[in-house]
């Protein structure tokens, strides 16, 4: 294995092999620290920044992190690498690769045609050289669009999953939600709900629930009942109205095993859901969620830091061309995000990663109450991740899941989100808003509260 | 502070109310400018302070034996030492402290029932016991059940380390799942197969979440369903993924 090292502080650190190198080099954090990964002091992380700075990034294609023989993601990357994309960044190092995505050269059209030529390693290395601002400056250039029944990444928009969860998938709790969502225009991502059971019937109770409403309102948007792809698969061939098919993906081979996948049942998935051809003005047919700690949490992280295996599962996304990928980004807990600021850090690095990758990103900004974070990181970091010109976030009512029991953004956080920012929602959705009546002069949504807007028809049903 | 009443009249106010029925999300709060009404974020942040709260609670075995009336039960630690080091090291949570290791009777179990703090002693206090007796009622009579063992500061997986230590074929893993604002006293119930440490994965679980009447999963419910399962695997020889029902991939365990 190879050794880099640095001299910092009168001391020469040694970091074993491309994987030590890049753990040593990582923003401290609970998780790599669980790992046993972590920098061991403060000036053995800059060291392994100044060595990593160094690092030609061609030598990240010569040293996997994970052998290409044990891992089926490592063949993934390397097999999908694209040499002739690659070539007007071949020459640089990881540190003038950083300078680079800076510079005005580095513009969207660019950043675009670079995507199939930088492998996760490449991206999570550089990040790791990035602060905050820098991670938000390069990410907002760059512009990633899908569409299925509305398009998700133009300039300016930023779109919503509508998140309207229940504990028991009650049908009429559902739709009480999803009528508030709706109420304070959100949605337009996706009308997304995370099944209490993985049972087969409730998930086709829900997929019939929100084709209904999606049809009998017109809405050009999706919906998506998140359950394992093998259900999804299952009800594609028997008729069930799925639009988008979800899968929770890793980094690595037995991470995703321990999700109960693999890169050929992801692409089964792929084709049954285009073969489906439901979308209108697009085809992208893949929901895929990620979150740093996931291959950790699954013992099987290799021995890898927990942001450059999250990155890795964005290769993974990348071959199915997702309408949408969001990171959870604080929804596993403090013993891998330990706290508001860690979680930022986070959500900033896999939002920059994803995107540089070719990637629809958009985020769950999210903690739970075992973590030490509140509502103002929430703030904090949707503003943050706002400017960075993320895709879509996740919104529930009141930013308060009741079915996963953790908190999010909320309906009235998208709301704050585009006013301060003059984002607007996914075209087809906003012209929808305009003909329902919920879009003020502004551009914002309407506050309908005491009207009785036609709308709550949808509840009147369930309230008599 | 969990009621849910909308201060400003108007006519959407009686279908809201009447909405809140079907759900405890929190649905038509209303709005100041883009925000929160002052009221709807300070029940946020009481609701938040109170989940908070109850992640640090202590779990006291001796509630959730004496509500079992009379079943045999054992006590077990894992390596954790305390709720510091347990939200920090979940490795940690899923290995047996090696002295209460030799109090396990190896013996031929079919199925062993963990009752573990998790990340809410109040779900497991209030919800455990009736969940145990439920299910065990609705076993085969000739299936050879495990003294139930308590276990403080558990992830799941601990599971598995207690039946290997046991030779139970079967281990039920009823946890307290992590408190969220509106619910915490959730319980979890994970069904394990042949569970050996360090072998098992998630994807070799069966999961019911939200057991947590009468807003969430009933206590029979949550038995007959547990128990249906469990036969179930015994005659695929499998849980997880192919024992298709309650599995939920995106779920996290506590």
């Amino acid at each position: 294995m190879s050794t880099y090292s640095a001299t910092l502080g009168g001391r020469t650190h040694s970091f074993a092999g491309l994987a030590g190198l890049l753990a040593a080099a990582s923003p401290e954090r609970s998780g790599d620290r669980l790992a046993g990964l972590a920098a061991d002091s403060a000036q053995a992380r800059v060291a392994a920044r100044w060595a990593l700075a160094e690092v030609p990034l061609t030598r990240f294609l010569a040293e996997p992190v994970i052998p290409y023989e044990t891992d089926d993601v490592t063949r993934l990357i390397m097999d999908s690498h694209d040499a002739a994309a690659f070539a007007p960044v071949s020459g640089l190092t990881v540190g003038e690769l950083r300078e680079w995505l800076l510079s005005d050269a580095a513009d969207a059209p660019t950043l675009a045609a670079l995507a199939p030529g930088l492998t996760p390693e490449m991206v999570a290395a550089v990040s790791k050289l990035m602060g905050n601002a820098d991670l938000v400056a390069v990410a907002r250039k760059v512009q990633v669009v899908t569409a299925f029944r509305s398009t998700i990444g133009l300039p300016g928009r930023l779109a919503t999953r509508l998140q309207p969860n229940h504990p028991t998938d009650d049908p009429a709790g559902v739709a009480a939600a999803l009528l508030d969502g709706l109420l304070l225009g959100s949605g337009d991502a996706v009308i997304g709900i995370n099944p209490a059971t993985d049972s087969p019937q409730a998930v086709r109770d829900l997929l019939d629930l929100l084709d209904g409403v999606i049809d009998r309102y017109s809405i050009p948007t999706q919906s998506c009942v998140l359950c394992h792809v093998t259900t999804s698969i299952d009800l594609m061939e028997r008729g069930a109205p799925v639009d988008l098919v979800f899968q929770s993906i890793a980094g690595t081979q037995a991470a995703n095993a321990s999700f109960g996948v693999t890169l050929g049942l992801l692409d089964e998935a792929y084709e049954a859901a285009r073969s489906l051809a439901r979308g209108t003005v697009g085809s992208n047919a893949l929901y895929f969620e990620t979150g740093q700690g996931s291959a950790l949490s699954a013992d099987a992280h290799h021995g890898v830091d927990q942001q450059t295996v999250e990155a890795r599962a964005y290769a993974v996304a990348r071959r199915y061309d997702p309408l949408l990928v969001n990171t959870v980004v604080g929804f596993i807990g403090p013993e891998y995000l330990y706290d508001g600021r860690q979680i930022l850090r986070a959500a900033l690095e896999d939002h920059f990663c994803g995107k540089l990758l070719g990637l629809p990103m958009g985020l769950d900004i999210c903690y739970t109450n075992h973590a030490d974070a509140d509502d103002d990181d929430i703030a904090t970091m949707l503003t943050m991740l706002g400017v960075a010109g993320a895709s879509f976030v996740i919104c529930t009512p009141g930013g308060d899941d009741i079915m996963l029991n953790y908190q999010s953004a909320s309906y009235h956080d998208a709301l704050y989100l585009r006013e301060v920012l003059g984002l607007r929602p996914a075209p087809e959705f906003e012209a929808w808003l305009g003909r329902i009546g919920l879009l003020d002069e502004g551009g914002g949504i309407r506050d309908v509260a005491g009207t009785g807007h036609p709308l709550t028809a949808i509840g009147r049903g369930l309230a008599a | 502070m969990t009621e849910r009443q909308v201060i400003a009249p108007d006519s959407d106010t009686a279908l809201w109310n009447s909405l809140r029925r079907h759900t405890q999300a929190r649905i038509g709060l209303g709005r100041a400018g883009s925000a929160l009404p002052t009221r709807h974020r300070l029940e946020l942040q009481a609701a938040h302070a109170a989940a908070r709260d109850a992640v640090h609670s202590p779990f006291d075995p001796d509630v959730v034996a004496s509500a079992l009336a009379g079943a045999a039960t054992i006590r077990v630690r894992s390596a954790a030492p305390d709720r510091l080091t347990y939200l920090q090291r979940p490795d940690l949570g899923r290995r047996l402290h090696d002295v209460d290791r030799a109090h396990l009777p190896r013996d031929g179990w079919d199925v062993v029932f963990v009752v573990a703090d998790g990340l809410s002693s109040r779900a497991v206090h209030e919800h455990a016991a009736a969940v145990v007796r439920a299910t065990t009622q609705r076993l085969p009579s000739d299936w050879r059940v495990a003294p139930v063992v308590l276990a403080e500061q558990a992830r799941v997986a601990l599971g598995d380390d207690i039946a290997h230590a046991l030779g139970a074929g079967m281990a039920v893993v009823l946890i307290g799942e992590r408190p969220g604002m509106s619910a915490a006293d959730s319980l979890g119930a994970y069904l394990t197969y042949d569970p050996r440490p360090g072998r098992t994965t998630d994807a070799d679980r069966n999961c019911l979440s939200n057991i947590r009447p009468p807003l969430g999963l009933s206590h029979t419910a949550a038995a007959t369903k547990l128990a249906t399962l469990m036969r179930r695997a015994r005659d695929l020889g499998r849980t997880g993924i192919s024992l298709k029902d309650d599995f939920t991939p995106t779920l996290p365990q506590p």
